[in-house]
C-alpha cells in the first residue's frame, strides 16, 4: 500500500533526526534542585529570600544591577518579609542620585522605600570600562532570562509536573559549575571554565566561596547553599507575584472543576432524550 | 441567516421593537431556534471556542494597553511594571500571552476537524476561504503582539520575519525599508506594531461575523458529511449546542488556567526576559510554537526566494483545498485512504513544528525536507488523485439513520 512506503519514508526521517540529535553537543544540564516555590502549591520561604539578598547584596551588586526592584518591594506580601522599619533601613543605606535641584546639580541622597535599587556603575559602558569589557547583566528578571532546553520528551513531562524552576536551577548550576577545563578545551583570556555556561567560557570569575558571606541562622555556609539562596531571591526579583499567583490560580481551578463537574451533568441531561429516543417515544421509523 | 424566526415577542416593547429592530428575533433564529446536526462531537465546540478566546484576547489587550509604552526605551520596563506594580497586571499579562497560545491551539483543532470531515466542501467554499483569512490575520495579530515586550526574540523575531520580504526581486529592500519606517528594526516599527495589532483584532472581529453569517447560510457541516434532510436530523441551538459547547469550553478553560496560573512562562522563550539589544544576535532565533512547522517550511529549503514563497504558499493553499480535494464525499469516516493520508499529514505537521524548534542541521534538514515535500505533496497531489481512484464506503442515507439506535426487528413494519 501507498501510505506503507510513506511511513517508512517518515521512519527514514525519523532516524536521521535522532543521528542528528546524538551529534548536537550541548552543554551540562543543570541539576534539578528542590525549591520551596515549585509545584502548585510552592512559595517562597522568607528566610532563604532574606539570606539570598544578603548574597546579592554582600556579593552580586558589587557589579550587578536590579534595577526593577524597589526597596518597597522587600517589605510587599509574598515577598522576603522585611519589617516596613527593616526596608526604610536598608533603603536608607543605600545612596541614590537625585536632581537636577534647583541650582541645576545633580545630587547623592539616602534612598528611600520608593526608590528602586541604585546600580553599581553610572552606565553600561562604566561597568565595562571596569570589568574588563565585560557587561553584567541586569538582575531584575534574570531567574526568568536564564533557562535551560531539555528537549523531547522532558518537556512534555514538565507540563504536567508543572517545572518552571530551569532558571533558578541554572543560576545554582552556574555558581557550582566552576572546574578545571577539559584537556584540549581553548579558554578565551579573561574567561573562566564553568561547565553550564553554553560555551563552556565564562566572563564572570567564580563569585562564591564557601563560608565567603556569614549566615546568623545557622544555614550551612557552603557555595552550594549560597547558590540556592541567591537564586531563590533572583526568583523572587523577577516574579515576585507568584505566591499571589498561586494562590488566586488554587480558587479558579476549584472553581473551574466544579463549574466543569456541573456543566458535564447538566449537558447529561439535556441529552438524554437525545440519546435515548426509545424513553420518550419519538422512534425513529423503520 | 437561514432559518425562518419564529420569536413571537411577548410584551409590548419587544413587539414594538420587533417592528422597529428585529434584533431580538435575529439572535432567536441564529442562536436558539437555529438548526444545528445532532451528531456533532466534540471538535465541533472550538468555533464557540474560538469566539471566546478573541473575546479574552481583546479585554486583556484593551487593559494592557492602557499601561503599555509603545517605545524602544521604555517598552520592555513598561512590561516588567504591568507585571509588578499594576493591580492583577500579571494576571493580564499571562492571561493574554497564554491566551494567544490557546487561541492558535483551538484553531488548529478547528481547522483539522474542518479538513478530516471535509467541511470545506460545496457549498462551505466561502465559509472556508473566510477561515483561511482570519487565520492569516491570527498570524499577523500574534507576530506583532510578540514584538510588543521588546525582549531579544520580540527583536529578532521581528528582524528575521520582515527580512524575509527582501527576498522579492528588486521590490523587496523598498518594501522592507517601508516596512521598518526606517533602515532597521527600530522605533517606528515598533509604533506601527502596536497600532495595528490593536486594529487588527477588530478586524478579525469582523471577519468572524462573516464567518458565521456564511455558517448560517450553508448549515453546519457534520461527521457523516450528509446534508440534514428532516427535522430528526437536528437539534435546537438552545439548549443541546449551547450546554455542549459551555461544557467543553469549561474544560479548554482548566487547560488555560493550568498554564496561566502554573506555567506562565512555559510557553514562551526566556531569552524574550532579555531586554532588545540589535547589538546581540541571539544563538538560536525561534518563533512561538505555532508558528514553528511554517518557520521549518522556510528553513528547509536552501534558497531564500524560494524559501518564502513555501512559506507564503504553505498558507494560502488551504484557500483552494475546496479545489484540490476532487472526492464528492465530505467525511473522513467514509474515506479509508484519504484518512490515512490527512492522519499522516497531520503527523507531519507536529514533525515539522518540532523540526522548526531545532537547529538547522544535517538530518534535521534533511527532515524538514521530507516532510515540505509531503505537506505540498498531500494538497497538490494526493489530494486531486485520490478523490478519481478512490473507493469509499457508502454513506448513510441520513444523519439519523447514522445516530439513532437501529429498530428492533419485531418492531419492524
Amino acid at each position: 500500500m501507498i501510505s506503507h512506503r510513506i511511513i517508512t519514508v517518515f521512519a527514514l526521517a525519523a532516524s536521521l533526526a535522532a543521528a542528528a540529535m546524538q551529534t548536537a553537543s550541548a552543554e551540562d544540564a543543570p541539576p534539578r534542585q528542590k525549591w520551596s516555590f515549585s509545584g502548585p502549591f510552592g512559595i517562597y520561604d522568607q528566610a532563604q529570600l532574606q539570606r539570598g539578598f544578603k548574597i546579592y547584596k554582600e556579593v552580586c551588586s558589587t557589579c550587578h544591577s536590579i534595577k526593577l526592584l524597589a526597596f518597597r518591594n522587600l517589605a510587599e506580601p509574598g515577598g522576603p518579609g522585611f519589617t516596613e522599619a527593616q526596608a526604610t533601613a536598608i533603603a536608607a543605606g543605600f545612596q541614590v542620585t537625585d536632581g537636577p535641584n534647583d541650582q541645576g546639580q545633580m545630587f547623592q541622597r539616602p534612598g528611600t522605600l520608593a526608590d528602586h535599587f541604585p546600580p553599581p556603575f553610572p552606565n553600561d559602558q562604566a561597568a565595562r570600562a571596569a570589568l574588563g569589557g565585560k557587561l553584567p547583566p541586569d538582575m531584575s528578571v534574570l531567574a526568568k532570562a536564564r533557562g535551560y532546553e531539555w528537549g523531547f520528551p522532558q518537556f512534555i513531562i514538565d507540563a504536567f509536573i508543572d517545572y518552571q524552576e530551569d532558571g533558578p536551577d541554572y543560576i545554582h548550576a552556574i555558581l557550582n559549575g566552576y572546574t578545571d577545563p577539559p584537556a584540549g578545551f581553548a579558554l578565551p583570556p579573561g574567561g573562566q571554565y564553568n561547565k553550564y555556561f553554553p560555551t563552556g567560557a565564562i566572563g564572570m570569575p567564580k563569585p562564591l566561596s564557601d563560608g565567603q558571606v556569614e549566615y546568623t541562622d545557622g544555614t550551612p555556609t557552603t557555595v552550594d547553599q549560597y547558590g540556592r539562596d541567591v537564586a531563590a531571591f533572583l526568583m523572587w526579583a523577577a516574579e515576585p507575584t507568584l505566591d499571589a499567583r498561586k494562590r488566586l490560580g488554587f480558587q479558579v481551578m476549584i472553581f473551574l472543576i466544579v463549574l466543569t463537574g456541573l456543566l458535564y451533568f447538566t449537558k447529561k441531561k439535556v441529552w438524554h432524550d437525545v440519546h435515548h429516543p426509545e424513553l420518550t417515544g419519538s422512534q425513529p421509523q423503520a | 441567516m437561514s432559518g425562518h424566526s419564529t420569536y413571537q415577542p411577548q410584551s409590548p416593547f419587544m413587539q414594538w421593537m420587533e417592528r422597529r429592530l428585529p434584533i431580538a428575533g435575529f439572535i432567536y433564529a441564529s442562536f436558539v431556534a437555529y438548526p444545528t446536526p445532532r451528531n456533532l462531537n466534540y471538535w465541533w465546540t472550538f468555533g464557540g471556542i474560538l469566539t471566546f478566546m478573541l473575546g479574552v484576547q481583546i479585554v486583556t489587550g484593551v487593559v494592557l494597553a492602557m499601561h503599555y509604552t509603545p517605545h524602544v526605551d521604555y517598552a520592555f520596563v513598561s512590561v516588567e511594571s504591568i507585571m509588578r506594580d499594576v493591580n492583577y497586571g500579571w494576571l493580564l499579562r499571562y492571561l493574554h500571552a497564554n491566551g494567544a497560545a490557546f487561541f492558535f491551539a483551538a484553531v488548529y483543532a478547528h481547522i483539522a476537524r474542518g479538513m478530516y470531515y471535509g467541511s470545506y466542501k460545496e457549498p462551505r467554499e466561502v465559509l472556508w476561504i473566510l477561515g483561511v483569512i482570519l487565520f492569516l490575520l491570527m498570524v499577523a495579530t500574534g507576530f506583532m503582539g510578540y514584538v510588543l515586550p521588546w525582549g531579544q526574540m520580540s527583536f529578532w523575531a521581528a528582524t528575521v520575519i520582515t527580512n524575509l520580504f527582501s527576498a522579492l526581486p528588486g521590490v523587496g529592500e523598498p518594501i522592507v525599508t517601508w516596512l521598518w519606517g526606517g533602515y532597521a528594526v527600530g522605533n517606528p516599527t515598533l509604533n506601527r506594531f502596536y497600532s495595528l495589532h490593536y486594529l487588527l483584532p477588530f478586524v478579525i472581529a469582523g471577519v468572524v461575523v462573516l464567518h458565521i453569517w456564511a455558517l448560517h447560510m450553508v448549515g453546519q457541516n457534520n461527521p457523516t458529511g450528509v446534508e440534514p434532510k428532516t427535522e430528526k436530523d437536528t437539534l435546537e441551538f438552545t439548549p443541546y449546542a449551547t450546554v455542549k459547547d459551555s461544557f467543553f469550553m469549561a474544560v479548554f478553560c482548566l487547560f488555560y488556567a493550568w498554564f496561566v496560573f502554573y506555567l506562565p512562562n512555559y510557553l514562551g522563550h526566556s531569552d524574550n526576559y532579555i531586554m532588545a539589544n540589535p547589538g546581540q544576535t541571539p544563538t538560536h532565533i525561534v518563533p512561538e510554537w505555532y508558528y514553528l512547522p511554517f518557520y521549518a517550511i522556510l528553513r528547509a529549503i536552501p534558497s531564500k526566494l524560494l524559501g518564502v514563497t513555501a512559506l507564503a504558499s504553505s498558507i494560502i493553499i488551504l484557500a483552494f483545498l475546496p479545489w484540490l480535494d476532487t472526492s464528492r464525499v465530505r467525511s473522513a469516516n467514509y474515506r479509508p485512504l484519504f484518512r490515512q493520508f490527512l492522519l499522516i499529514f497531520f503527523a507531519a505537521v507536529i514533525g515539522l513544528g518540532y523540526l522548526g524548534s531545532q537547529e538547522p542541521t544535517g538530518g534535521y534538514v534533511i527532515a524538514a525536507r521530507i516532510l515540505t515535500i509531503y505537506y505540498f505533496g498531500f494538497f497538490l497531489v494526493i489530494l486531486p488523485l485520490l478523490g478519481l481512484f478512490e473507493t469509499t464506503k457508502p454513506l448513510p442515507n441520513s444523519i439519523s439513520e447514522s445516530v439513532l439506535p437501529a429498530p428492533s426487528p419485531g418492531a419492524k413494519a
